[in-house]
């Protein structure tokens, strides 16, 4: 025997919402377990406009996180302010944890740049949308944090198909090499499209893919936002303790089509979700809540309420945004335009306003 | 001030972007005890440390994602990739992300970042050594693409694709790492990117190349000067984006363009030249515009690569027809 190596999986709260043991001392605050509960009910309740929006032809194609809430808010509430979250194109709940406004999101998938120029925070990278290039990207950051000294860290997000990429063992390969603080996220919702979680890579665990880079790897019930916290806590506070980089997959369940581009009963049966209903975020949260910490049926309603107070001002906001000029479309080429491009964004101008 | 050849000139210009700007840094496979397979970075290692000049693994797609993911943070990061033939991995990172940073964000992040390689054949390397690829990087908008030819333009262009706030990719040619020595001042002094420089004058023909072709370019302009014809020499240096002007006005003047690259015909950057051309000067033309390039193949190995250099004995034969044209 050389080397030996094991994958756990922690859940602090049951699909019931009855703990399964001894809670973190974060989960037995009130105060934060309801804030938790308002930012997955505030992203499931974004969502589901966004969805709508899109097939009312107000919005481009998106991708709702519909139950997998808790990876995105247990992340986020794990992080600093001064850490750069560098998210995939499903992330909407940390990013909204973060400080991205709402009208910012719908700004971005409504077909509009400013959308990633959002005010807060200023450091975090946009969405990815091509899978998996995230991944090196946050290796960068985190070497950016190291090379300064800062206690800061870098954390990225992927599914379970970008782990297949080779982007992304190239990146936990050198986060390794060079112990730099970034944590590594995976939101394993079981289905890259079509493509099935058993048909992307016969490992038992994407956790274990860490172990080839010599990095710590878990999972956790990714429907659990305690859980999710509790490990990208731990693995947050390690890389700010120097210890390097981990690898957290979290088991969650895609409850929707991969976007509204995208039709799932092509190619899943409508049971296999039924059967992945009871284990949802939210509605997990809220029992734990409810029985644990009395949560009432007037605090429920006045939070859903507010949260879709919220969204509807965040619609309203975005489809209030004026378009940019045309000749927006060509100043964020280069710092300076080049005689070619300011010709042409001369063009535009004139185009524009006759 | 020194005599140095192309790669002195790189590793010079290396040191000293490091020694004025703390944020520059330099990351790539074999760049630090052994200081790059061609020695570009030689010294540097012991120079700066290691935090600074960082041996990678062999990942290009990763070294060029740390390189954005670095730039972005507001560091100057320059990767190299240790020959061309291996920079495909690192497109990705480079058309998808380095690339549209600024653009996506509305300039709250930008990449500020170089990737440097060595390319091209003729140097009797083995397979994968020798391709020149510039047109594919040059089709990428929000890259640069700047190609040295000299030791004193691969000082000078070096030093301001670091200091820009934009990627910048740096293709030095291998063939002439070591092929001649120049006077190099290290003065701190950068050459003006997107610029064009005309190496010689001449009334009769435009002929343009970049690169390592340079040389082939100055033994044809001084066998055609023998026959009492005068082409003017420009090196392109920046093909994205590209000092047209210099170029439209060269072939008003002379009339006559004649391209020569050593990247294969179709597609190659020569065909934007001739497009050019066509487009704004076409009325000062006396003869067509002519491509000496590679052919549309694979670089044969050594023992043929000859054949797949497009050679000073072209560009004569094709300027001589030029200037029998109509």
């Amino acid at each position: 025997m050389v080397a030996r190596f094991e994958i756990t999986c922690s859940r602090f709260i049951a699909a019931d919402g009855t703990p399964t043991g001894v809670l973190p001392a974060f989960a037995r605050d009130r105060g934060h377990l309801a804030a938790l509960y308002e930012a997955m009910l505030r992203t499931r309740t974004f969502d589901e406009k966004a969805v709508a929006l899109q097939r009312t032809g107000r919005l481009g194609t998106f991708a709702s996180s519909l139950g997998q809430e808790a990876v995105s808010v247990g992340l986020a509430a794990a992080m600093r302010a001064d850490d750069v979250l560098v998210p995939s194109f499903r992330e909407q709940g940390a990013q909204f944890w973060r400080g991205v406004r709402m009208d910012e999101l719908l700004l971005y998938w409504g077909g509009d740049e400013r959308g990633s120029d959002f005010a807060v925070p200023r450091e975090d990278l946009p969405v990815c949308v091509p899978v998996g290039t995230q991944f090196p990207q946050a290796v960068g950051v985190a070497m950016a944090f190291a090379l300064r000294g800062e206690a800061r860290c870098a954390v990225v997000v992927g599914g379970d198909g970008s782990t297949s990429r080779g982007d992304f063992q190239e990146a936990l390969n050198m986060a390794g090499i060079w112990r730099l603080p970034v944590v590594f996220v995976i939101n394993n919702n079981q289905w890259a499209i079509s493509v099935p979680r058993s048909r992307q890579t016969a490992a038992e665990t994407l956790a274990q893919k860490a172990l080839a880079a010599g990095l710590p790897g878990e999972q956790v019930d990714g429907c659990d936002v305690v859980a999710v916290e509790d490990a990208v806590a731990r693995a947050l506070a390690r890389a700010r303790a120097g210890e390097g980089a981990s690898v957290i997959e979290c088991l969650s369940y895609r409850l929707t089509d991969h976007t509204t581009a995208d039709v799932a009963t092509r190619y899943r049966d409508d049971a296999e979700v039924s059967a992945h209903w009871p284990e949802e975020p939210v509605r997990r949260l809220r029992a734990h809540l409810t029985a644990a910490h009395g949560w009432t049926r007037a605090e429920e309603e006045a939070l859903i309420a507010r949260v879709q107070a919220e969204v509807a001002a965040a619609v309203e906001a975005y489809l209030a945004v004026p378009p940019q000029p045309l000749t927006a479309i060509v100043d964020h080429t280069f710092a300076t335009l080049p005689p070619d491009l300011a010709a042409y964004r001369a063009r535009l101008a004139e185009a524009q306003h006759g | 001030m020194a005599e140095l050849t192309l790669v002195e000139a790189v590793r010079t210009a290396l040191g000293r972007a490091m020694e004025e700007d703390p944020r520059v840094l330099i990351l790539g496979e074999d760049v630090g005890i052994d200081g790059g397979v061609f020695r570009a970075t030689d010294g540097l290692w012991q120079r700066f440390g290691e935090a600074r000049v960082r041996d990678t693994p062999i990942s290009e797609a990763a070294i060029a994602g740390v390189a954005v993911g670095l730039a972005v943070q507001g560091f100057r990061s320059v990767a190299e990739i240790q020959f061309q033939g291996f920079i495909h991995p690192a497109l990705d990172q480079l058309a998808n992300h380095a690339a549209r940073m600024r653009n996506r964000t509305r300039g709250r992040l930008t990449c500020p970042m170089v990737l440097r390689t060595p390319y091209g054949a003729g140097v009797r390397a083995p397979e994968h050594h020798s391709e020149s690829i510039e047109a594919l990087l040059a089709h990428v908008p929000g890259l640069r693409v700047v190609i040295p030819s000299s030791p004193a333009r691969a000082y000078g262009l070096l030093l301001s694709a670091i200091r820009d706030s934009d990627p910048v990719v740096f293709f030095e040619p291998t063939r002439l790492y070591r092929a001649m020595k120049e006077t190099v001042v290290d003065d701190g002094a950068g050459l003006p990117l997107d610029r064009a420089f005309v190496l010689r004058e001449g009334r009769d023909l435009t002929l343009i190349t970049w690169g390592a072709m340079t040389r082939e370019a100055r033994e044809a302009a001084e066998k055609l000067a023998a026959e009492g014809i005068e082409a003017e020499l420009i090196d392109l240096a920046t093909l994205k984006p590209y000092d047209a002007a210099t170029l439209l006005a060269s072939v008003r003047r002379t009339g006559r363009c004649l391209i020569l690259h050593e990247a294969p015909r179709t597609a190659g950057f020569g065909a934007e030249i001739a497009a050019r051309v066509a487009e704004e000067a076409l009325d000062a033309l006396l003869a067509p515009v002519r491509r000496v390039t590679a052919p549309d193949i694979v670089p044969p190995l050594p023992r043929l690569e000859a054949a797949y250099m497009p050679t000073a004995a072209e560009v004569v034969s094709v300027a001589r027809e030029m200037m029998a044209w109509g």
